[in-house]
């Protein structure tokens, strides 16, 4: 027992010399020619077929894509969109008919996208109160929330110019004079709805106010299973983004149309910005996106070129590793 | 017993030896210099033995307390906060951290704050330990004790602080002077007392000092009872050669001289005590004012890294600007159409109910002032951007410091056994200088040689004893017959080799034949007799390393010319001013003299076996070893006149008579000197001897001749009377007369031979110099010892050669005389001006140059207008030595020197006279061997020997220098690659100021998930091993080149960071966005885009150190590998705690990305594509352009098995890599190697000739 207690001191003692020497064991990798072949002979190896199979993946994915925005304005209101919007005893009600191209298999994801929209504009991010989500009117210190935070001097739950401008489209879907079901539950992030959403905090107050934002909120279902505000409330990153507004649980055809009902409320004509629907299916990969299989393709066959181009050269200009003649006291002899 | 015999020496009036010193006036003291005093300038009065006089005031002086610290307590915080914002990025992040309390700030106060508070703590902390350091050393100082006058004639110790001016203390023997004193009285009846003052000029002769004649009688303690008097004298000055006052002592005033004063720093030697009064204490000592206070030195990398700091600095404002005017547009032109952010907005106001009518606050988006909004923004975009500056870089790069000088402590082969000292890095932040410094600026005494003489060589009567071949040639014919081996391999055919092979031998043998003709007869019988010096265990004696037999164990009597060597050793026992010290009943003896070549000298003689063993006023006794009776006898001399040794006479001469009434003149001296006063009969060995001075100069040896004469009575009378007359004369004209009268007696000498000793080199010198000389570095010598001696230590470390082109710079003696400013310029410039004409001339030869320059030329030398001249002619010298230089003037040329060549120069020195130069060279080095501490106190690395500079530079400073430039560009790397993200992201937000990352992402960015690589990098990293960097010493050229820290490697990483950015940012926006990133639909966010963009970034940051990094151990992998899984840990936990502490990370990983198939693929390509660029670039650099390091790294690598090629091709490319020198030991062997290779092909020639 102590013997092998002393040897691991005296190990630790070597290994501490070696340290303080600067004479650790040490791989030093050299980058020979046969590396570099065989490191961008390997990447272009696993690149070509991940990027392969993630192109199949994206091409797997059938996505209908509608803008609707200028279409679902009636013609006489075609040059005041935004008095169009804003009038609120004009009927909103406006009819797409969608044609599957392609057979899709359930889910079918519904997704709202608009494009030249800020969500992400630090005033705008910031106007909000987490701790008020998840504790309602007992939380005071809605400062943030500025410039909505009360109406009328009663606190506005939930407060913020992000809950306050709320998506407030709607979409029906009829195939064959069938209403398709849309499943509108789960489509937000379980962790929202456990721990930032209160369950017993109800909308108060809401929409309230002179300047009425989006969509209204049922003030008897409480935040927890708003989940059209919990989604809308996950701030998207760039100003052209999709938010999941629901799910179609059937399969469509080919050659299927969709009729889409639709009320077109939110008003993205002040700043034109565009609406529109999209129903995807989704792979294991998600969405369809074949920038990234094609960046991996990319990627793996340049490095194939790469490798090939090396292995050309070093064929042509070939320099014998470690050849002395290189070094700078050889090389000053070569050039004179 | 031993009281006894030091009661017999203190009788010994030693200083009646100094003939001439004894009897000469005081001349150095004009008397118009008494007449200032009392004036402005000269106005201290001093009352002796009444320091309570001088508590005060108008006589209150400093008491003798001495503090070099920086900082005291009071100063300590604001002088080192000053310190610490004087850097531009700790200044720039004290703004963001004010501003940051004005919520201005994109990010949470704590994020900004407490970096800072880390950074510069850290570096605060450091700055204090250090100057406690120096406390320490200085408490050390000041409670040294000295005995000191308390009152009635009784002395008790005193601390040194406590000594006030005015005190009479005490001073023995072998002690330093606590401060300046007057000297009262020694313990010679003459009063004069030796002092060694090696620490203020460097000088090694001892010094001597006289008191006054007046207190002549006050060398008793007793005495000092009611002892009064009163100094008036100058004001405190750094003259350290001057001194004006008087002495007003029993109603009678004295002038005093420099020659009455006592420096501090100095030491009391060979004189057992000495009385002194305090007139200068603690700082207004002169020692003390000749110090300056050490600057803090900044490495040439800190320069350029702060103007990488302003290049990025200047980024950022562009990017802040382009934000603010982005801001600004947006603002103006979009923003009020988006409904959704409710603009406050002035016109509006009024609208609204009574609720909204509460002013929004929100500064930053107020349509109607855009201006003032826009320039809020660029406020805070200039927070939000600070990322670009790398803030933790100067405290990563403080802690990898430390530790690079921790393992330059520890480093093993550095440390010497001898004085159980190790090398210290006193300051870390030069450690990367080492790496790329050019010239050597080195002291003598103390740094090269060990300020002691051996007895080496001598040539008696013709015949060279003690060896004769150099080791230059032994190393030389060893290469050859190395060549001769490898030449063996390389051709085949057998029987050339063994011809060209006898042909050699054969060469060398009649070569050695030539030299035999030349007058060596012995030279073979010579070369087996022991021609190699002693090693260090066999030489016992100090101050003796001389092996022949012919001499030793009195062997010389069967020599046929016995005569003439017992009248050599004759001289060598009685020419000097030394004296025996009795040790007890011990045969052999020891000596003290004034040099330690007499010393030397008088051991040698006793080996010899002629004792010089007592010494009387008048009387000189040897114990000699008579060879016809083959007995030991005593014989004494009587010592009728001494010449004494000066600069100028270049000799010394006692005239004895022996006991049968013969008179002889023994002379010693330079042998040019000694040659020019030969008899025509005494000229018998002169040829033979002057080959054998020439082969000993080579070597570094410091020779004397030895001649005598015999002098009839009638002659000697006659001289006699002249010589007393020149004597007692009193005048100008008196150095003169003595001058004619010497050299009346001291001609027609008989040539008996000379002498050569070695000013004995410290350990490895030579071997060192060989080596920094490969390595490209410029030693220049500068010391304060005579031009003879900084010439032989010239030839003995290889700074010179034979065959070098020698510039002597110095003072025509008229022109030094007339002391005429002008004519002095002009003379030298003149020589400047030829010596400049005769190298351009003869540039293209072989042959080098070295530069010799004497003080007092070189003070003209170094004025104004002469010294770009100068230093033109210097810098193109391949050695450069100046002698009898002051501490002043090496501190000159030193900055002379950086200056003008703008090169990186290492001081390095040992005595306080070199703490000027330590302190003004970009690099000083202190030996720590020696006891004074100055020098090491003033330096920024302290060496116990100077060959270990060889591996300090060489190796630490090669490693240093390379990985804190790998360090640097990889923090500007790091940091643009991730600031410019957060920029990009900027121009999706409408500018507005969001951030992708969460706060506490970004904090944990450089102070956890990226700083330890960085700090393995900068303290393991090597590109070659210390074994190769030490065989191949060119590599050091890549420093001094700045190969690996150019702008071009800067702007090449600035763009690489610009690069990776993009991909990074690029790839996770097109990817993710818009579609769904999870089979579930799920679209990615701001806090999932956030997250994987920021885990590429991990990765990329992570995986490119180690493709920088050439050197894996486990603590690299540890800590590249570890921090891309700490990313991974900290975001679990991070994502764990409740919302309102993760915020927007909450549940991130586990609920949003982790399951994701998306987010691994998204990582594994962006970090692929955002290193390939940088990959491709070091493969094709690798291919097609390898550098120095990447060779030789694959030499080592490739040749692995296949050994023997391996050993041969080392060997070869080793020998291949020594650089063609000027000098150093192997060029030395490299011109001799020549010159035998010609004498070889002249063999030839005449072998082919004769067939």
């Amino acid at each position: 027992m102590t013997d092998t207690d002393q040897e691991r001191d005296r190990n630790k003692e070597t290994a501490f010399y070696k340290f303080t020497q600067q004479t650790l064991p040490a791989c030093k990798p050299v980058l020979t020619p046969a590396w570099v072949i065989t490191i961008f002979l390997f990447t272009g190896c696993i690149f070509i077929p991940v990027g392969l199979v993630t192109l199949r993946a994206s091409r797997s994915v059938v996505e209908i894509v509608d803008r609707y925005d200028a279409e679902c304005v009636p013609e006489s209101f075609r040059i005041d969109k935004v008095s169009y919007v804003q009038d609120d005893s004009i009927p909103k009600n406006c009819s797409r008919f969608l044609k599957v191209h392609k057979y899709m298999k359930a889910p079918i994801y519904i997704y709202y996208q608009l494009d030249n929209y800020y969500q992400n504009h630090r005033r705008y991010v910031k106007s909000r109160s987490d701790q008020q989500l998840l504790h309602g009117r007992k939380y005071h210190g809605t400062s943030s929330c500025q410039p909505v935070e009360f109406n009328n001097d009663h606190a506005i739950v939930p407060c913020g110019l992000v809950a306050w401008s709320l998506f407030n489209d709607t979409f029906k879907f009829i195939r064959e004079r069938a209403e398709l079901k849309v499943n509108r539950k789960n489509i937000a992030w379980k962790s929202d709805r456990d721990h930032k959403f209160g369950k017993k905090v109800y909308p108060y107050n809401f929409q309230n106010g002179t300047l009425i934002g989006g969509g209204k909120l049922n003030p008897r279902i409480p935040l927890s299973d708003q989940e059209d505000l919990i989604v809308w409330m996950r701030i998207s990153a760039l100003p052209s983004f999709r938010k999941l507004y629901g799910r179609i649980e059937e399969d469509l055809d080919v050659d299927d149309v969709v009729v889409v009902h639709l009320m077109n409320n939110y008003n993205t004509y002040s700043f034109s910005g565009k609406k529109k629907l999209v129903l995807s299916t989704s792979s294991w990969l998600g969405g369809k996106n074949d920038f990234l299989g094609l960046a991996y393709v990319f990627v793996g066959s340049s490095s194939l070129i790469l490798a090939l181009v090396f292995m050309l050269l070093h064929l042509r200009y070939r320099r014998p590793y470690g050849d002395t003649i290189y070094l700078p006291w050889n090389r000053k002899s070569l050039s004179v | 017993m031993a009281a006894s015999s030091r009661r017999r020496k203190g009788k010994v009036r030693w200083s009646k030896l100094y003939t001439f010193a004894c009897l000469r006036p005081s001349t150095s003291e004009p008397s118009s210099a008494q007449e200032l005093i009392g004036q402005p300038g000269f106005s201290r009065v001093v009352f002796c033995n009444e320091p309570h006089l001088h508590k005060r005031k108008p006589f209150k002086y400093p008491h003798n307390y001495i503090s070099t610290t920086k900082y005291n307590v009071l100063t300590f915080l604001p002088r080192a906060l000053f310190e610490q914002f004087r850097r531009v990025a700790n200044f720039y992040f004290l703004l963001a951290a004010v501003l940051s309390l004005l919520s201005l700030a994109p990010f949470s106060r704590a994020s900004l704050i407490a970096p800072l508070v880390f950074v510069v703590g850290i570096s605060m902390l450091k700055e204090a330990v250090e100057d406690w350091h120096r406390f320490l050393q200085d408490l050390d100082v000041n409670n040294r004790t000295v005995k000191a006058h308390a009152s009635s004639g009784v002395f008790v110790d005193k601390l040194w602080k406590e000594l006030r001016v005015g005190d009479v203390v005490k001073v023995n023997k072998d002690e330093y002077f606590p401060s300046d004193l007057l000297l009262i009285s020694s313990s010679y009846e003459d009063g004069v007392c030796y002092v060694e003052t090696m620490n203020l000029d460097g000088e090694t002769n001892l010094k001597i000092k006289r008191c006054l004649e007046a207190t002549l009688s006050l060398n008793e303690d007793e005495e000092f009872r009611n002892f009064k008097a009163i100094v008036r004298c100058e004001d405190p000055n750094p003259n350290l050669y001057t001194f004006v006052g008087n002495l007003e002592f029993e109603n009678r005033s004295y002038p005093l001289c420099p020659s009455q004063v006592l420096l501090r720093d100095s030491k009391l030697r060979n004189t057992d005590y000495i009385y002194g009064v305090v007139i200068f204490s603690g700082h207004d000592t002169k020692a003390v004012r000749n110090s300056t206070r050490s600057p803090s030195k900044r490495s040439r990398m800190e320069r350029i890294m702060d103007r990488i700091i302003y290049l990025l600095f200047s980024i950022l404002l562009l990017l802040s600007l382009v934000s603010s005017i982005g801001s600004l547009l947006f603002l103006r032109h979009h923003m009020v159409d988006w409904w959704y952010l409710q603009l406050p907005d002035d016109n509006k106001v009024h609208d609204l109910d009574a609720s909204n009518q509460k002013k929004d606050n929100d500064k930053f988006f107020n349509p109607s002032k855009p201006v003032k909004s826009a320039s809020l923004q660029f406020i805070r975009a200039l927070i939000l951007y600070g990322y670009l500056i790398p803030i933790s870089l100067y405290v990563s790069i403080e802690v990898v410091k430390v530790l690079q000088a921790m393992l330059i402590n520890k480093d093993i082969e550095m440390y010497d056994e001898a004085t159980r000292k190790s090398v210290q890095a006193r300051t870390s932040n030069l450690n990367e200088e080492l790496g790329q410094v050019e010239m050597i600026l080195s002291d003598k005494t103390g740094t090269l040689t060990c300020n002691q003489m051996e007895f080496r060589k001598c040539s008696i009567a013709g015949i060279s004893y003690g060896g004769d071949v150099t080791e230059v040639d032994l190393a030389a014919s060893k290469r050859m017959n190395v060549d001769f081996e490898a030449s063996q391999l390389s051709i085949d055919e057998s029987d050339r080799i063994s011809q060209s092979y006898e042909e050699f031998e054969f060469s060398v043998s009649d070569f050695s034949a030539k030299k035999a003709v030349l007058g060596c007869r012995e030279v073979l019988d010579n070369t087996n007799k022991g021609n190699s010096r002693l090693s260090e265990e066999e030489s016992v004696i100090k101050g003796f390393n001389f092996r022949d037999d012919r001499l030793l164990n009195k062997n010389w009597i069967h020599g046929s010319n016995s005569s003439e060597i017992t009248m050599f050793f004759r001289v060598m026992a009685l020419c000097h001013t030394g004296i025996p010290i009795e040790d007890d009943k011990i045969i052999k003896l020891r000596y003290e003299a004034e040099s330690p070549e007499e010393v030397a000298f008088l051991v040698a003689s006793q080996e010899f076996g002629f004792q010089f063993f007592r010494r009387t006023q008048s009387v000189m006794v040897l114990k000699e070893f008579d060879p016809s009776s083959r007995m030991e006898v005593e014989r004494e001399y009587k010592l009728l006149n001494l010449l004494e040794f000066s600069s100028s006479r270049k000799r010394m001469s006692v005239i004895v008579s022996n006991e049968d009434g013969q008179i002889f003149l023994l002379c010693k001296g330079a042998d040019s000197i000694i040659f020019d006063r030969l008899a025509d009969n005494g000229r018998t060995y002169e040829q033979a001897t002057t080959s054998h001075l020439s082969n000993y100069a080579e070597d570094g040896l410091r020779t004397l001749a030895f001649a005598y004469r015999t002098v009839e009575a009638a002659e000697y009378e006659c001289w006699n009377t002249i010589f007393t007359q020149a004597k007692t004369t009193i005048g100008p004209e008196r150095e003169e007369l003595l001058e004619k009268a010497s050299e009346m007696i001291e001609k027609d000498l008989i040539l008996l031979g000379v002498v050569a000793v070695e000013d004995k080199l410290q350990k490895g010198v030579p071997e060192c110099i060989d080596k920094l000389a490969q390595a490209g570095l410029k030693v220049w010598l500068l010391t304060g010892d005579k031009r003879e001696t900084a010439i032989n230590i010239g030839f003995a470390c290889s700074l010179l050669r034979q065959d070098m082109k020698q510039f002597h710079l110095s003072l025509s003696r008229e022109a030094e005389s007339n002391n005429q400013v002008k004519a002095m310029k002009i003379d030298i410039l003149h020589q400047i001006e030829s010596s400049y004409k005769v190298m351009c001339q003869e540039r293209n030869k072989e042959a080098p140059f070295a530069l010799i320059v004497d003080g007092k030329a070189l003070e003209v030398a170094l004025r104004g207008d002469v010294k770009d001249q100068f230093l033109q002619l210097a810098v193109n010298c391949a050695s450069v030595i100046c002698c009898r230089v002051s501490p002043k003037q090496k501190a000159l040329i030193t900055r002379l020197v950086k200056e003008y060549t703008g090169r990186t120069t290492l001081a390095i020195g040992d005595g306080a006279n070199d703490v000027g130069m330590i302190q003004e060279a970009d690099i000083g080095v202190g030996i720590s061997g020696m006891e004074g501490m100055q020098a090491v106190m003033a330096s920024d690395f302290s060496l116990p020997q100077f060959r270990f500079l060889e591996r300090l530079l060489i190796v630490h400073g090669h490693w240093c220098y390379q990985r804190i430039a790998k360090m640097v560009l990889y923090f500007v790397y790091k940091n643009v690659a991730f600031g410019l993200t957060l920029f990009y992201y900027e121009l999706y937000t409408s500018f507005s100021g969001e951030v992708l990352y969460n706060d506490w992402y970004m904090t944990m960015f450089n102070v956890m998930l990226t700083s330890l690589p960085v700090i393995a990098l900068g303290v393991l990293e090597q590109d070659v091993s210390s074994d190769v960097c030490l065989q191949f010493p060119a590599l050091y050229q890549q420093g001094p080149r700045n190969v690996h820290f150019s702008w071009s490697r800067i702007i090449g990483w600035i763009l690489n960071g610009v690069v990776t950015s993009l991909v990074i940012f690029l790839a996770n926006i097109y990817i993710l966005s818009p579609s769904a990133f999870r089979q579930n639909g799920y679209v990615a966010d701001i806090n999932s885009l956030g997250a994987i963009t920021y885990t590429c970034i991990i990765w990329t940051v992570n995986c490119q150190i180690a493709l920088i990094t050439s050197h894996f151990t486990w603590i690299q992998h540890l800590s590249i590998w570890g921090s891309i899984l700490l990313w991974y840990i900290f975001l679990i936990l991070y994502g764990a705690l409740p919302p309102y502490v993760s915020g927007n990370a909450f549940q991130v990983f586990i609920e949003d990305i982790g399951p994701a198939p998306l987010y691994w693929i998204v990582t594994l390509l962006v970090v692929i594509v955002s290193l390939l660029p940088y990959f491709a670039h070091i493969v094709i650099q690798r291919s097609f352009y390898p550098m120095d390091d990447h060779i030789i790294q694959e030499m080592k690598y490739c040749f692995k098995k296949d050994i023997v090629r391996n050993n041969q091709m080392w060997l070869r490319e080793q020998r291949n890599s020594q650089r063609s020198t000027h000098i150093g030991f192997s060029a030395r062997v490299d011109a001799k190697v020549l010159s035998f290779k010609e004498q070889l092909h002249q063999k030839n020639y005449q072998f082919t000739d004769d067939l």
